[in-house]
Protein backbone atom coordinates (compact mmCIF):
# COMPACT_ATOMS: atom_id res chain seq x y z
CA UNK A 1 0.00 0.00 0.00
CA UNK A 2 0.86 3.73 -0.69
CA UNK A 3 2.32 5.90 2.40
CA UNK A 4 -0.38 8.84 2.23
CA UNK A 5 1.91 9.95 4.78
CA UNK A 6 5.28 9.27 5.63
CA UNK A 7 7.82 11.39 8.48
CA UNK A 8 11.22 11.04 8.83
CA UNK A 9 12.94 11.95 12.08
CA UNK A 10 10.66 15.00 12.42
CA UNK A 11 11.68 17.20 15.01
CA UNK A 12 9.81 20.70 15.83
CA UNK A 13 11.59 23.70 18.00
CA UNK A 14 8.99 26.50 18.42
CA UNK A 15 11.03 29.93 18.36
CA UNK A 16 10.56 30.68 22.16
CA UNK A 17 12.93 26.90 22.47
CA UNK A 18 9.86 24.67 23.21
CA UNK A 19 10.76 21.19 21.62
CA UNK A 20 7.66 19.85 20.69
CA UNK A 21 8.41 16.84 18.62
CA UNK A 22 11.76 15.37 19.31
CA UNK A 23 12.27 12.51 16.41
CA UNK A 24 9.50 11.42 15.03
CA UNK A 25 9.34 8.52 12.61
CA UNK A 26 5.86 7.10 11.26
CA UNK A 27 4.15 5.71 8.08
CA UNK A 28 0.41 5.94 7.67
CA UNK A 29 -1.13 4.07 4.43
CA UNK A 30 -4.05 4.95 2.25
CA UNK A 31 -7.25 4.44 3.53
CA UNK A 32 -6.28 4.32 7.45
CA UNK A 33 -8.02 5.70 10.74
CA UNK A 34 -5.59 6.89 13.46
CA UNK A 35 -5.87 8.25 16.47
CA UNK A 36 -3.08 10.59 17.99
CA UNK A 37 -3.35 10.17 22.09
CA UNK A 38 -1.48 11.87 24.65
CA UNK A 39 -1.46 14.03 27.39
CA UNK A 40 -1.99 17.64 27.60
CA UNK A 41 1.14 19.13 26.06
CA UNK A 42 2.31 16.21 24.32
CA UNK A 43 2.87 17.53 20.87
CA UNK A 44 -0.79 16.65 19.12
CA UNK A 45 -1.74 19.55 17.67
CA UNK A 46 1.74 20.32 16.73
CA UNK A 47 1.91 16.96 14.71
CA UNK A 48 -1.57 17.72 13.02
CA UNK A 49 -0.28 20.65 11.52
CA UNK A 50 2.84 19.63 10.58
CA UNK A 51 0.73 17.49 8.25
CA UNK A 52 -0.94 20.41 6.36
CA UNK A 53 2.34 22.71 6.60
CA UNK A 54 0.76 25.40 9.11
CA UNK A 55 4.20 24.73 10.80
CA UNK A 56 7.69 23.85 8.95
CA UNK A 57 9.28 20.74 10.97
CA UNK A 58 12.85 22.11 11.84
CA UNK A 59 14.48 18.66 10.92
CA UNK A 60 12.77 16.04 9.15
CA UNK A 61 11.23 14.99 6.32
CA UNK A 62 7.41 14.68 5.95
CA UNK A 63 6.08 13.13 2.99
CA UNK A 64 2.48 13.63 2.01
CA UNK A 65 1.78 11.57 -0.76
CA UNK A 66 5.14 10.91 -1.75
CA UNK A 67 5.85 14.55 -2.22
CA UNK A 68 8.35 16.22 0.72
CA UNK A 69 6.12 19.34 2.20
CA UNK A 70 9.36 20.43 4.32
CA UNK A 71 10.51 22.07 1.35
CA UNK A 72 7.85 23.16 -0.26
CA UNK A 73 7.92 26.62 -1.68
CA UNK A 74 5.80 29.10 -0.77
CA UNK A 75 3.69 29.95 -3.85
CA UNK A 76 2.89 25.63 -3.30
CA UNK A 77 1.62 25.56 -0.27
CA UNK A 78 -2.03 26.82 -1.04
CA UNK A 79 -2.10 23.96 -3.93
CA UNK A 80 -0.79 21.77 -1.39
CA UNK A 81 -3.30 22.22 1.62
CA UNK A 82 -6.05 22.07 -1.44
CA UNK A 83 -5.31 18.39 -0.51
CA UNK A 84 -5.75 17.95 2.78
CA UNK A 85 -8.86 18.75 4.54
CA UNK A 86 -8.75 19.64 8.32
CA UNK A 87 -11.29 20.10 10.85
CA UNK A 88 -11.21 21.97 14.27
CA UNK A 89 -12.40 21.67 18.05
CA UNK A 90 -14.08 25.36 17.26
CA UNK A 91 -15.98 24.49 13.76
CA UNK A 92 -14.36 27.61 12.21
CA UNK A 93 -17.54 28.62 10.23
CA UNK A 94 -18.27 32.47 9.03
CA UNK A 95 -21.41 33.68 10.89
CA UNK A 96 -22.85 35.73 8.18
CA UNK A 97 -22.77 32.47 5.68
CA UNK A 98 -25.91 30.03 5.86
CA UNK A 99 -24.51 26.24 5.69
CA UNK A 100 -24.60 26.13 1.93
CA UNK A 101 -22.58 29.53 1.68
CA UNK A 102 -19.82 28.34 4.40
CA UNK A 103 -18.95 24.85 2.16
CA UNK A 104 -19.41 26.50 -1.04
CA UNK A 105 -16.71 29.35 0.35
CA UNK A 106 -14.46 27.06 0.42
CA UNK A 107 -14.60 25.93 -3.48
CA UNK A 108 -15.26 29.92 -4.42
CA UNK A 109 -11.53 30.63 -3.02
CA UNK A 110 -9.99 27.79 -4.75
CA UNK A 111 -11.81 28.81 -8.20
CA UNK A 112 -13.76 26.02 -8.86
CA UNK A 113 -16.37 26.17 -11.11
CA UNK A 114 -19.58 27.26 -10.12
CA UNK A 115 -21.47 23.93 -11.16
CA UNK A 116 -18.97 21.87 -10.21
CA UNK A 117 -19.37 24.19 -6.61
CA UNK A 118 -23.37 23.27 -6.42
CA UNK A 119 -23.02 19.42 -6.85
CA UNK A 120 -20.24 19.22 -4.56
CA UNK A 121 -21.55 21.13 -2.09
CA UNK A 122 -24.96 19.50 -2.10
CA UNK A 123 -22.92 15.63 -2.19
CA UNK A 124 -21.28 16.54 0.72
CA UNK A 125 -24.27 18.35 2.95
CA UNK A 126 -26.16 14.63 2.22
CA UNK A 127 -23.33 12.70 3.73
CA UNK A 128 -23.01 14.63 6.81
CA UNK A 129 -26.94 14.26 6.61
CA UNK A 130 -27.49 18.42 6.52
CA UNK A 131 -28.85 18.97 3.38
CA UNK A 132 -31.94 19.82 4.81
CA UNK A 133 -30.33 22.52 7.12
CA UNK A 134 -28.44 24.15 4.23
CA UNK A 135 -30.23 27.73 4.40
CA UNK A 136 -29.65 27.89 8.24
CA UNK A 137 -26.89 30.21 9.66
CA UNK A 138 -24.25 28.69 11.86
CA UNK A 139 -26.18 30.16 15.04
CA UNK A 140 -29.33 28.56 14.52
CA UNK A 141 -26.94 25.24 14.84
CA UNK A 142 -26.31 22.81 17.91
CA UNK A 143 -22.42 22.44 18.34
CA UNK A 144 -22.51 18.80 16.26
CA UNK A 145 -24.70 20.34 13.55
CA UNK A 146 -21.97 23.41 12.98
CA UNK A 147 -19.22 20.65 13.10
CA UNK A 148 -21.04 18.54 10.81
CA UNK A 149 -21.18 21.67 8.33
CA UNK A 150 -17.03 21.85 9.05
CA UNK A 151 -16.47 18.86 8.38
CA UNK A 152 -18.61 18.54 4.92
CA UNK A 153 -16.65 21.96 3.92
CA UNK A 154 -12.98 20.33 4.69
CA UNK A 155 -14.35 17.24 2.29
CA UNK A 156 -15.59 19.31 0.08
CA UNK A 157 -12.83 19.03 -2.21
CA UNK A 158 -12.10 15.52 -2.24
CA UNK A 159 -9.17 15.48 -0.22
CA UNK A 160 -6.80 11.69 0.15
CA UNK A 161 -6.02 12.80 3.90
CA UNK A 162 -8.19 14.41 6.30
CA UNK A 163 -6.78 15.81 9.62
CA UNK A 164 -8.85 16.67 12.80
CA UNK A 165 -7.71 18.22 16.16
CA UNK A 166 -10.03 17.32 18.81
CA UNK A 167 -13.02 17.65 16.73
CA UNK A 168 -15.48 16.47 19.17
CA UNK A 169 -13.54 18.41 22.50
CA UNK A 170 -16.15 20.97 22.51
CA UNK A 171 -18.97 18.12 22.10
CA UNK A 172 -21.93 16.44 24.44
CA UNK A 173 -20.86 12.34 24.70
CA UNK A 174 -23.98 12.12 22.43
CA UNK A 175 -23.05 14.60 19.42
CA UNK A 176 -19.26 13.12 19.62
CA UNK A 177 -20.93 9.66 18.35
CA UNK A 178 -22.80 11.63 15.14
CA UNK A 179 -19.49 12.90 14.53
CA UNK A 180 -17.22 9.57 14.62
CA UNK A 181 -20.54 7.69 12.47
CA UNK A 182 -19.68 11.14 9.91
CA UNK A 183 -15.32 10.16 10.06
CA UNK A 184 -16.33 6.12 9.37
CA UNK A 185 -18.50 6.92 6.20
CA UNK A 186 -15.75 9.41 5.01
CA UNK A 187 -13.25 6.91 5.84
CA UNK A 188 -14.81 4.38 3.97
CA UNK A 189 -14.93 6.10 0.92
CA UNK A 190 -11.11 6.09 1.03
CA UNK A 191 -10.36 8.95 2.41
CA UNK A 192 -7.66 8.92 4.76
CA UNK A 193 -8.43 10.30 8.81
CA UNK A 194 -5.86 11.36 11.58
CA UNK A 195 -8.04 12.47 13.86
CA UNK A 196 -5.84 14.24 17.52
CA UNK A 197 -8.38 13.00 20.79
CA UNK A 198 -8.56 13.46 24.52
CA UNK A 199 -12.20 11.08 24.16
CA UNK A 200 -11.06 7.77 25.87
CA UNK A 201 -14.95 6.46 25.00
CA UNK A 202 -14.68 6.90 21.32
CA UNK A 203 -11.01 5.35 21.30
CA UNK A 204 -11.79 2.60 23.08
CA UNK A 205 -15.10 1.57 21.71
CA UNK A 206 -14.36 2.08 17.58
CA UNK A 207 -11.40 0.48 17.28
CA UNK A 208 -9.21 1.78 15.07
CA UNK A 209 -5.16 2.49 15.04
CA UNK A 210 -3.34 4.48 18.25
CA UNK A 211 -0.33 6.56 17.82
CA UNK A 212 0.30 7.93 21.56
CA UNK A 213 2.68 10.86 21.66
CA UNK A 214 4.44 12.44 25.02
CA UNK A 215 6.76 14.67 25.63
CA UNK A 216 7.28 14.72 21.32
CA UNK A 217 7.62 11.43 21.22
CA UNK A 218 6.27 8.26 19.96
CA UNK A 219 5.46 5.57 22.83
CA UNK A 220 3.03 3.57 21.07
CA UNK A 221 1.61 2.72 17.62
CA UNK A 222 -0.86 -0.08 18.62
CA UNK A 223 -3.04 -1.58 15.64
CA UNK A 224 -6.96 -1.45 16.64
CA UNK A 225 -5.46 -0.02 20.20
CA UNK A 226 -7.05 1.37 23.25
CA UNK A 227 -6.62 4.71 24.65
CA UNK A 228 -4.14 3.10 27.68
CA UNK A 229 -3.54 5.80 30.01
CA UNK A 230 -5.40 7.86 32.70
CA UNK A 231 -6.04 11.33 31.93
CA UNK B 1 -2.17 32.83 -16.07
CA UNK B 2 -5.27 34.92 -16.48
CA UNK B 3 -8.04 35.39 -14.49
CA UNK B 4 -11.25 34.20 -15.19
CA UNK B 5 -14.11 36.59 -15.51
CA UNK B 6 -15.88 35.39 -12.69
CA UNK B 7 -13.57 35.43 -9.95
CA UNK B 8 -12.89 38.95 -11.28
CA UNK B 9 -16.15 40.06 -10.44
CA UNK B 10 -16.05 38.29 -6.87
CA UNK B 11 -13.22 40.37 -5.92
CA UNK B 12 -14.91 43.76 -7.48
CA UNK B 13 -17.96 42.86 -5.49
CA UNK B 14 -16.09 42.10 -2.32
CA UNK B 15 -14.15 45.16 -2.65
CA UNK B 16 -16.67 47.70 -3.22
CA UNK B 17 -18.87 45.69 -0.42
CA UNK B 18 -16.14 46.48 2.23
CA UNK B 19 -15.93 50.43 0.52
CA UNK B 20 -19.28 50.56 1.81
CA UNK B 21 -19.38 49.07 5.14
CA UNK B 22 -16.51 50.85 5.98
CA UNK B 23 -18.21 54.06 4.83
CA UNK B 24 -16.45 56.85 6.67
CA UNK B 25 -13.36 55.59 6.70
CA UNK B 26 -13.60 55.50 3.28
CA UNK B 27 -14.32 59.04 3.04
CA UNK B 28 -12.05 59.83 5.16
CA UNK B 29 -9.60 58.29 2.86
CA UNK B 30 -10.43 59.84 -0.30
CA UNK B 31 -10.97 63.06 1.30
CA UNK B 32 -7.35 63.06 2.26
CA UNK B 33 -5.76 61.73 -1.38
CA UNK B 34 -7.83 64.37 -2.71
CA UNK B 35 -6.45 67.06 -0.99
CA UNK B 36 -2.73 65.80 -1.66
CA UNK B 37 -3.59 65.40 -4.79
CA UNK B 38 -4.94 69.06 -5.28
CA UNK B 39 -1.85 70.74 -3.64
CA UNK B 40 0.44 68.75 -6.00
CA UNK B 41 -1.28 69.79 -8.58
CA UNK B 42 -1.48 73.16 -8.25
CA UNK B 43 2.17 73.19 -7.16
CA UNK B 44 3.15 70.95 -11.13
CA UNK B 45 1.23 73.33 -12.64
CA UNK B 46 3.39 75.85 -11.32
CA UNK B 47 6.69 74.24 -11.53
CA UNK B 48 6.05 72.57 -15.07
CA UNK B 49 5.52 76.55 -16.46
CA UNK B 50 8.44 77.79 -14.56
CA UNK B 51 10.54 74.74 -15.51
CA UNK B 52 9.16 75.27 -18.85
CA UNK B 53 10.26 79.05 -19.08
CA UNK B 54 13.41 78.86 -17.82
CA UNK B 55 13.91 76.11 -19.89
CA UNK B 56 13.08 78.45 -22.97
CA UNK B 57 15.34 81.34 -21.58
CA UNK B 58 18.18 78.75 -20.87
CA UNK B 59 18.41 77.21 -24.50
CA UNK B 60 18.55 80.78 -25.84
CA UNK B 61 21.45 81.12 -27.63
CA UNK B 62 21.16 85.18 -28.45
CA UNK B 63 22.69 87.95 -27.29
CA UNK B 64 21.17 90.98 -28.62
CA UNK B 65 23.32 93.98 -29.08
CA UNK B 66 21.61 97.68 -28.77
CA UNK B 67 23.09 100.27 -30.77
CA UNK B 68 23.35 103.98 -29.93
CA UNK B 69 20.75 106.09 -32.40
CA UNK B 70 23.55 108.21 -33.35
CA UNK B 71 25.84 105.31 -34.89
CA UNK B 72 26.91 106.04 -38.64
CA UNK B 73 27.06 103.27 -41.54
CA UNK B 74 31.03 103.46 -41.63
CA UNK B 75 30.67 102.71 -37.70
CA UNK B 76 28.18 100.45 -37.50
CA UNK B 77 29.98 98.38 -40.46
CA UNK B 78 33.00 98.61 -38.07
CA UNK B 79 31.47 97.38 -34.76
CA UNK B 80 29.69 94.49 -37.03
CA UNK B 81 33.22 93.30 -38.07
CA UNK B 82 34.32 93.37 -34.08
CA UNK B 83 31.40 91.41 -33.56
CA UNK B 84 32.15 89.01 -36.02
CA UNK B 85 36.05 88.30 -34.28
CA UNK B 86 34.26 87.75 -30.99
CA UNK B 87 35.47 84.29 -29.54
CA UNK B 88 32.47 81.75 -29.67
CA UNK B 89 30.23 84.27 -31.81
CA UNK B 90 29.01 82.12 -34.50
CA UNK B 91 26.85 84.40 -36.21
CA UNK B 92 26.17 87.95 -36.67
CA UNK B 93 22.81 89.21 -38.04
CA UNK B 94 21.80 93.06 -38.23
CA UNK B 95 17.88 93.62 -37.46
CA UNK B 96 16.99 96.97 -38.08
CA UNK B 97 14.40 98.60 -35.43
CA UNK B 98 11.24 97.30 -38.19
CA UNK B 99 12.44 94.30 -38.38
CA UNK B 100 12.56 94.21 -34.41
CA UNK B 101 9.08 95.61 -33.93
CA UNK B 102 8.28 92.68 -37.07
CA UNK B 103 9.43 89.91 -35.22
CA UNK B 104 8.28 90.87 -31.38
CA UNK B 105 3.95 91.24 -33.16
CA UNK B 106 4.62 88.13 -34.76
CA UNK B 107 5.95 86.53 -31.68
CA UNK B 108 2.88 87.71 -29.37
CA UNK B 109 0.34 86.22 -32.02
CA UNK B 110 -3.21 87.80 -31.90
CA UNK B 111 -2.05 90.15 -29.16
CA UNK B 112 -1.04 92.78 -31.64
CA UNK B 113 -3.73 95.17 -31.02
CA UNK B 114 -2.41 96.37 -27.46
CA UNK B 115 0.95 96.89 -29.45
CA UNK B 116 -0.49 99.30 -32.30
CA UNK B 117 0.37 102.23 -31.38
CA UNK B 118 3.92 101.59 -30.67
CA UNK B 119 3.99 101.17 -34.53
CA UNK B 120 3.54 104.99 -34.71
CA UNK B 121 6.65 105.49 -32.68
CA UNK B 122 9.03 102.69 -32.60
CA UNK B 123 10.46 102.89 -29.07
CA UNK B 124 13.30 99.87 -30.39
CA UNK B 125 16.89 100.66 -31.14
CA UNK B 126 18.60 99.02 -34.14
CA UNK B 127 20.71 95.62 -32.78
CA UNK B 128 22.67 93.36 -33.91
CA UNK B 129 21.57 89.62 -33.33
CA UNK B 130 24.36 86.90 -31.97
CA UNK B 131 23.71 83.52 -31.80
CA UNK B 132 26.41 81.61 -29.69
CA UNK B 133 27.28 77.70 -30.34
CA UNK B 134 25.75 76.96 -26.60
CA UNK B 135 23.44 78.59 -24.58
CA UNK B 136 26.45 79.11 -21.70
CA UNK B 137 28.57 80.85 -24.32
CA UNK B 138 25.70 83.96 -24.05
CA UNK B 139 26.88 85.71 -20.89
CA UNK B 140 30.90 85.47 -21.68
CA UNK B 141 30.10 86.83 -25.80
CA UNK B 142 27.49 89.74 -23.56
CA UNK B 143 30.22 90.53 -21.06
CA UNK B 144 32.44 90.78 -24.04
CA UNK B 145 31.02 93.36 -26.43
CA UNK B 146 29.03 95.20 -23.55
CA UNK B 147 32.15 97.41 -23.87
CA UNK B 148 32.65 97.95 -27.61
CA UNK B 149 31.99 101.18 -28.97
CA UNK B 150 28.51 103.02 -29.74
CA UNK B 151 27.05 99.45 -27.74
CA UNK B 152 24.07 100.92 -25.72
CA UNK B 153 22.71 97.32 -23.87
CA UNK B 154 23.20 94.25 -24.35
CA UNK B 155 20.44 91.69 -23.43
CA UNK B 156 20.39 87.60 -23.60
CA UNK B 157 18.81 85.04 -21.45
CA UNK B 158 21.04 83.46 -18.81
CA UNK B 159 21.01 86.34 -16.67
CA UNK B 160 17.27 86.60 -15.92
CA UNK B 161 17.53 82.97 -15.83
CA UNK B 162 19.71 82.68 -13.02
CA UNK B 163 17.40 83.95 -10.48
CA UNK B 164 14.63 81.98 -11.28
CA UNK B 165 16.56 78.63 -11.18
CA UNK B 166 17.11 79.76 -7.78
CA UNK B 167 13.88 80.74 -7.05
CA UNK B 168 12.54 77.31 -8.52
CA UNK B 169 14.70 75.38 -6.56
CA UNK B 170 14.12 77.12 -3.37
CA UNK B 171 10.05 76.59 -4.41
CA UNK B 172 10.69 72.85 -5.34
CA UNK B 173 12.13 72.01 -2.29
CA UNK B 174 9.75 73.56 -0.01
CA UNK B 175 6.94 72.30 -2.59
CA UNK B 176 8.27 68.72 -2.25
CA UNK B 177 9.09 68.16 1.61
CA UNK B 178 5.10 69.26 2.08
CA UNK B 179 3.60 67.07 -0.28
CA UNK B 180 5.90 64.45 0.64
CA UNK B 181 4.03 64.75 3.78
CA UNK B 182 0.80 64.96 2.42
CA UNK B 183 1.03 62.19 0.39
CA UNK B 184 2.14 59.43 3.17
CA UNK B 185 -0.45 60.81 5.19
CA UNK B 186 -2.63 59.26 2.30
CA UNK B 187 -1.09 56.24 2.29
CA UNK B 188 -0.87 55.94 6.17
CA UNK B 189 -4.53 56.76 5.69
CA UNK B 190 -5.47 53.86 3.20
CA UNK B 191 -3.31 51.91 5.08
CA UNK B 192 -5.90 52.05 7.72
CA UNK B 193 -8.85 51.46 6.41
CA UNK B 194 -7.50 48.66 4.73
CA UNK B 195 -6.48 47.33 7.91
CA UNK B 196 -9.94 47.36 9.64
CA UNK B 197 -11.42 46.01 6.38
CA UNK B 198 -9.12 43.05 6.92
CA UNK B 199 -9.56 43.03 10.78
CA UNK B 200 -13.21 42.92 10.02
CA UNK B 201 -12.45 39.61 7.92
CA UNK B 202 -10.08 38.12 9.53
CA UNK B 203 -11.80 34.67 9.83
CA UNK B 204 -12.57 35.01 6.33
CA UNK B 205 -8.86 34.99 5.69
CA UNK B 206 -8.01 32.52 7.97
CA UNK B 207 -10.14 30.00 6.43
CA UNK B 208 -9.35 30.49 2.57
CA UNK B 209 -5.97 29.63 3.94
CA UNK B 210 -6.85 26.80 5.24
CA UNK B 211 -8.78 25.87 2.62
CA UNK B 212 -6.08 26.51 -0.09
CA UNK B 213 -6.95 29.77 -1.27
CA UNK B 214 -3.47 31.18 -2.94
CA UNK B 215 -2.21 34.71 -1.53
CA UNK B 216 -2.74 36.76 -5.08
CA UNK B 217 -6.72 35.21 -4.33
CA UNK B 218 -6.80 36.98 -0.54
CA UNK B 219 -5.13 39.87 -1.98
CA UNK B 220 -6.90 40.68 -4.96
CA UNK B 221 -10.24 42.30 -3.15
CA UNK B 222 -7.90 45.04 -1.54
CA UNK B 223 -5.73 45.92 -3.99
CA UNK B 224 -9.05 46.56 -5.52
CA UNK B 225 -9.89 48.43 -2.99
CA UNK B 226 -6.80 51.09 -2.52
CA UNK B 227 -6.82 51.36 -6.49
CA UNK B 228 -10.68 52.71 -6.04
CA UNK B 229 -9.75 54.71 -3.10
CA UNK B 230 -7.07 56.73 -4.72
CA UNK B 231 -8.44 56.90 -7.92
CA UNK B 232 -11.52 58.23 -6.55
CA UNK B 233 -9.10 61.01 -4.62
CA UNK B 234 -7.93 62.08 -7.87
CA UNK B 235 -11.07 63.27 -9.44
CA UNK B 236 -11.51 66.56 -7.87
CA UNK B 237 -8.07 67.52 -8.35
CA UNK B 238 -8.05 66.70 -11.96
CA UNK B 239 -11.16 68.74 -12.05
CA UNK B 240 -9.85 71.73 -10.47
CA UNK B 241 -6.26 71.41 -12.60
CA UNK B 242 -8.13 71.87 -15.17
CA UNK B 243 -10.76 74.85 -14.28
CA UNK B 244 -7.81 76.64 -12.72
CA UNK B 245 -5.20 76.17 -15.76
CA UNK B 246 -8.08 77.50 -18.01
CA UNK B 247 -8.64 80.92 -16.11
CA UNK B 248 -4.59 80.92 -15.57
CA UNK B 249 -3.61 80.42 -19.45
CA UNK B 250 -6.42 82.00 -21.26
CA UNK B 251 -6.71 84.89 -18.24
CA UNK B 252 -3.43 85.31 -17.46
CA UNK B 253 -1.50 84.01 -20.67
CA UNK B 254 -2.12 87.20 -22.97
CA UNK B 255 -0.62 89.12 -19.90
CA UNK B 256 2.48 87.40 -19.49
CA UNK B 257 3.35 86.93 -23.29
CA UNK B 258 3.48 90.40 -23.25
CA UNK B 259 6.45 90.12 -21.04
CA UNK B 260 7.79 87.34 -23.78
CA UNK B 261 6.52 84.52 -21.06
CA UNK B 262 4.90 81.39 -22.81
CA UNK B 263 3.02 78.91 -20.75
CA UNK B 264 2.68 75.22 -21.48
CA UNK B 265 -0.40 74.75 -23.43
CA UNK B 266 -3.40 73.98 -21.85
CA UNK B 267 -4.22 70.67 -23.37
CA UNK B 268 -0.59 69.32 -22.93
CA UNK B 269 -0.58 70.52 -19.58
CA UNK B 270 -4.13 69.13 -18.54
CA UNK B 271 -3.59 65.83 -20.25
CA UNK B 272 -0.26 64.93 -18.66
CA UNK B 273 -1.18 66.61 -15.45
CA UNK B 274 -4.54 64.81 -14.84
CA UNK B 275 -2.37 61.26 -15.49
CA UNK B 276 0.10 62.18 -13.62
CA UNK B 277 -2.68 62.96 -10.81
CA UNK B 278 -4.72 59.67 -11.50
CA UNK B 279 -1.13 57.67 -11.45
CA UNK B 280 -0.44 59.15 -8.23
CA UNK B 281 -3.63 58.38 -6.49
CA UNK B 282 -3.58 54.70 -7.61
CA UNK B 283 -0.54 54.41 -6.40
CA UNK B 284 -0.83 55.84 -3.33
CA UNK B 285 -4.04 53.91 -2.66
CA UNK B 286 -2.52 50.52 -3.79
CA UNK B 287 0.67 51.07 -1.81
CA UNK B 288 -1.32 51.57 1.68
CA UNK B 289 -3.73 48.53 1.22
CA UNK B 290 -0.93 46.10 0.06
CA UNK B 291 1.56 47.80 2.84
CA UNK B 292 -1.45 46.43 4.89
CA UNK B 293 -2.70 43.12 3.32
CA UNK B 294 1.44 42.33 3.70
CA UNK B 295 1.34 41.98 7.55
CA UNK B 296 -2.13 39.91 7.27
CA UNK B 297 -0.56 37.22 4.62
CA UNK B 298 2.21 35.88 6.53
CA UNK B 299 1.01 32.23 6.98
N1 LIG C 1 2.98 28.52 19.28
C1 LIG C 1 3.70 27.94 20.22
N2 LIG C 1 4.81 28.55 20.69
C2 LIG C 1 5.54 27.97 21.64
N3 LIG C 1 5.27 26.81 22.21
C3 LIG C 1 4.19 26.14 21.81
C4 LIG C 1 3.34 26.67 20.81
N4 LIG C 1 2.33 25.81 20.60
C5 LIG C 1 2.55 24.78 21.44
N5 LIG C 1 3.65 24.97 22.16
C6 LIG C 1 4.22 24.04 23.14
O1 LIG C 1 4.55 22.86 22.46
C7 LIG C 1 4.19 21.73 23.25
C8 LIG C 1 3.19 20.85 22.49
O2 LIG C 1 2.00 21.57 22.31
P1 LIG C 1 0.75 21.02 21.55
O3 LIG C 1 -0.24 22.13 21.40
O4 LIG C 1 1.20 20.35 20.32
O5 LIG C 1 0.20 19.94 22.59
P2 LIG C 1 -1.14 19.08 22.51
O6 LIG C 1 -0.72 17.68 22.63
O7 LIG C 1 -1.95 19.49 21.37
O8 LIG C 1 -1.84 19.53 23.87
P3 LIG C 1 -3.43 19.62 24.16
O9 LIG C 1 -3.84 18.23 24.40
O10 LIG C 1 -3.50 20.43 25.41
O11 LIG C 1 -4.07 20.26 22.99
C9 LIG C 1 3.64 22.28 24.54
O12 LIG C 1 4.68 22.30 25.49
C10 LIG C 1 3.23 23.69 24.21
O13 LIG C 1 3.36 24.52 25.34
MG1 LIG D 1 -3.87 20.38 21.08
Amino acid sequence: MEDVILMQNVWKAYPNGVMALNGIDLSVKQGEFVYIVGPSGAGKSTFIKMIFRELKPTRGKIFINNKNIANLRERQVPYFRRKIGVVFQDFRLLPKLTVYENVAFALEVIEEHPRTIKKRVMEVLDLVGLKHKMRSFPDQLSGGEQQRVSIARSICNRPPVLIADEPTGNLDPETSWQIMDVFKRINEQGTTIVMATHNRDIVNKIRHRVIALEGGMIVRDQQEGDYGYED
Amino acid sequence: MAMKIRTLRRHVNESFKSLGRNGWMTFASVSAVTVSLVLVGLFLMVMFNLNKIAGDIESDVEVRVYLDQSITQAQQDALEQDLKEVKNVQSVQFQSKKQGLNSLMKSLGNDKKSFADLQKENPLPNAFILKTKKPEQTIHVANQVRDLPNVTDVRYGKGTVEKLFHFIRIARNVGIVLIIGLLFTSVFLIANTIKLTIVARRREIEIMKLVGATNAFVRWPYFIEGLVMGILGSVIPVVLVMVVYRFAYYGLGGNLQQMFIRLIPYHTMTTNLSLLLVGIGAIIGVWGSMSSVRKFLKV
